[in-house]
């Protein structure tokens, strides 16, 4: 087993007492992809605010490649290599699709490289290439706020993507797609692993499985369990705090 | 015809440059000189809302404090004109500008010593604005500060240096201000016709010049990331882009433009006070930017023209009018065009306008779509 890329060593974080995370740990191998379910308010949106710096632990340390990465701000995290894509599919709706991917695949991101470089003909290629792949290529000169629910998810993947980071955090991807787009993604997130560490945060329990990725159980600001989509369906404590209701379908 | 669209700016240009001075001298339609030097002012204002453009427009954040930056201009050329002009109008018994008189200064305050030299006013025109909003801008921006709170501290800025500026008489002559029209500037009188079509046409030379400035900054990536901040400015974060220093450049633009103004425009009305640092001033400013279109650079500079001539045509009717005439123009737009005069003729507002009294193509909620023969045959064929 290789050394891990991220590691969380006991994080807790609090709202003014109330514990978003507790004592979490949680660690990632380079090329792994890596599912995480929880029912809501298990603090899977507030795990990713920790890696990406936007809210701080309260305790614990966050390592990305052995070095802490507590306290730095969120573009400095950013540029470490770590990508984030949210739960709702955030991307500038006043630029076009071409615009904003080459804003995210900007190699330099300092202001004065922006204005006075342009970009070079490998991003763009880069740029080209993801288009193509996800289906944009035609929509390229539209607004980003022009396109469909399902379009514009693609595209904030489609950014993460051309940012190219060592760690992509995917914050509910297929949330909103139709089962043909879903099973899309799934395809397009699993051969982005291997050469990127990914993390998945999803709802969809038909999703999880297609990924075929090692899932871990939060609950409440803790680990439940760690293990394959059957292990941890098996569990009883799972059953009980989330698969209980929700395995119908 | 897309050509066309795009030399229409150019043409006016041209028009305001050969045609209105030619009228103006020979008082042609009732065009005087005095609407000439109007009209010179209006142009003047436009590089004011052109940096408000840049700063709320593209970047998302009002700042209700361009009056300071758009003064300190103003104030750089008139220190430079009073300390510059011996004449029996601006100079006083011991040489120094006469308002010094009146309250009894005989040394000449030190930071005024560096605008004997023309140049070096020229350059604090621009140079000293930017530096103030370099400051300013970088302590805000850095706290992340921004949305209303921006808008409060910068309006609170504005105050303190309208104080300052108001309570300082030994220093900068108070609420008086300074009075340029009795100066000399290239050997004339700055208020005669001669200097003031030579302001006019400086301004328009300058004009350009900003718009293309503000041109190359919004329409690269540069400008999409200001957008970005805009729209969104977390994610920008999270993609590595640190917005603080794309916020402070696009600042500091706007009080370099706001500088360059407050000079041409104090040059033309003939004096600088701290009235320009009043907070109504401010706000009309982004009056301005808002009626004529914000997000776009065509959009503040007609706007700024527009409403100031419109304010110069009701307040020679009706003096007491503009101000009422003003709110209803605002409380319009933000209404009915939140595009801006601009914006609605860009997005076919003319169009949907013809198509109200049945002159044009009526479009349903997708106009590109519906206007769009290809489209159209093959949803009528489906």
């Amino acid at each position: 087993m290789s050394q891990a890329i991220l590691d969380l060593d006991d994080v807790s974080v609090s709202f003014d007492g109330f514990y978003a995370l507790t004592d979490l740990s949680f660690s990632l191998r380079p090329g792994e992809l890596r599912s995480i379910i929880g029912p809501n308010g298990a603090g899977k949106t507030t795990f990713l605010d920790v890696i990406t710096g936007k809210v701080r632990p309260t305790k614990g340390d966050v390592t990305l490649r052995g070095k802490s990465i507590v306290g730095l701000s969120e573009q400095k995290i950013s540029r470490l290599g770590v990508g984030r894509k949210f739960q709702t599919p955030r991307v500038w709706e006043n630029l076009t699709v071409q615009r904003n991917l080459e804003l995210t695949a900007s190699p330099n991101k300092n202001p004065l490289a922006l204005l006075t470089e342009s970009l070079n003909d490998t991003v763009k290629d880069e740029v080209f290439k993801i288009m193509e792949y996800v289906g944009l290529a035609p929509y390229a000169k539209w607004q980003a706020g022009s396109l469909s629910h399902g379009q514009k998810q693609w595209l904030a993947i489609s950014m993460l993507v051309a940012q190219s980071p060592d760690i992509i955090l995917l914050d509910e991807p297929v949330a909103g797609l139709t089962d043909e787009e879903t099973s899309k993604t799934a395809d397009l997130i699993k051969s982005l692993a291997g050469e990127h560490t990914v993390v998945v945060i999803e709802h969809d329990m038909e999703f999880i499985r297609d990924l075929g990725a090692p899932v871990t159980v939060l609950h409440q600001g803790q680990k439940l369990t760690e293990g394959t989509l059957d292990e941890v369906k098996a569990d009883p404590r799972v059953i009980e705090v989330y698969l209980g209701e929700s395995d119908d379908h | 015809m897309k050509l066309f669209k795009r030399l229409i700016p150019w043409i006016l240009l041209a028009f305001a440059f050969f045609i209105l001075p030619a009228m103006a001298d020979k008082d042609l339609f009732g065009f005087s000189q005095f609407r000439l030097n109007l009209f010179g002012r209006y142009f003047s204002l436009a590089f004011v809302a052109l940096g408000i453009d840049l700063i709320w427009g593209y970047t998302g954040l009002l700042s209700l404090g361009q009056g300071i930056f758009f003064s300190l201009g103003g104030y750089a050329i008139a220190m430079h004109l009073l300390l510059v002009t011996k004449n029996d109008f601006t100079t006083g018994a011991n040489g120094l500008p006469k308002f010094f008189e009146n309250y009894g200064v005989d040394q000449l305050p030190f930071f005024w010593e560096p605008f004997w030299s023309f140049p070096v006013s020229i350059a604090a025109i621009f140079i000293v604005p930017s530096i103030v909003a370099g400051l300013v801008g970088y302590l805000i921006f850095r706290n992340r500060i921004k949305g209303v709170y921006f808008s409060i501290i910068t309006q609170a800025s504005l105050m303190v240096f309208y104080h300052f500026f108001n309570g300082q008489q030994k220093l900068v002559n108070g609420t008086n201000g300074l009075k340029t029209s009795t100066t000399e500037i290239f050997g004339m009188q700055a208020g005669s016709d001669d200097a003031q079509l030579l302001f006019y046409r400086i301004t328009l030379i300058l004009l350009p010049f900003a718009f293309l400035l503000c041109k190359y900054l919004t329409s690269g990536r540069f400008g999409d990331a200001l957008i970005g901040i805009r729209d969104d400015e977390p994610r920008l974060r999270f993609s590595g882009f640190n917005p603080t220093p794309f916020k402070v450049i696009v600042f500091v633009v706007a009080g370099a433009l706001a500088g360059v103004s407050g000079a041409l425009y104090t040059v033309q009305s003939g004096i600088v006070s701290p009235q320009f640092m009043s907070i109504s001033m401010s706000i009309e400013m982004v009056i301005w930017v808002a009626v004529g279109g914000r997000g776009t650079l065509i959009g503040p500079i007609l706007g700024a023209v527009v409403v100031n001539y419109l304010r110069s045509l009701v307040s020679e009717a009706l003096p007491e009018a503009w101000l009422f005439v003003q709110g209803a123009l605002f409380v319009f737009v933000v209404v009915l065009m939140p595009d801006g005069i601009y914006g609605w003729f860009t997005k076919g507002g003319f169009r949907s306008m013809l198509a109200a009294f049945g002159l044009a193509k009526k479009t349903a909620t997708y106009p590109k779509l519906d206007l769009d023969e290809s489209a159209q045959s093959e949803s009528a064929s489906a």
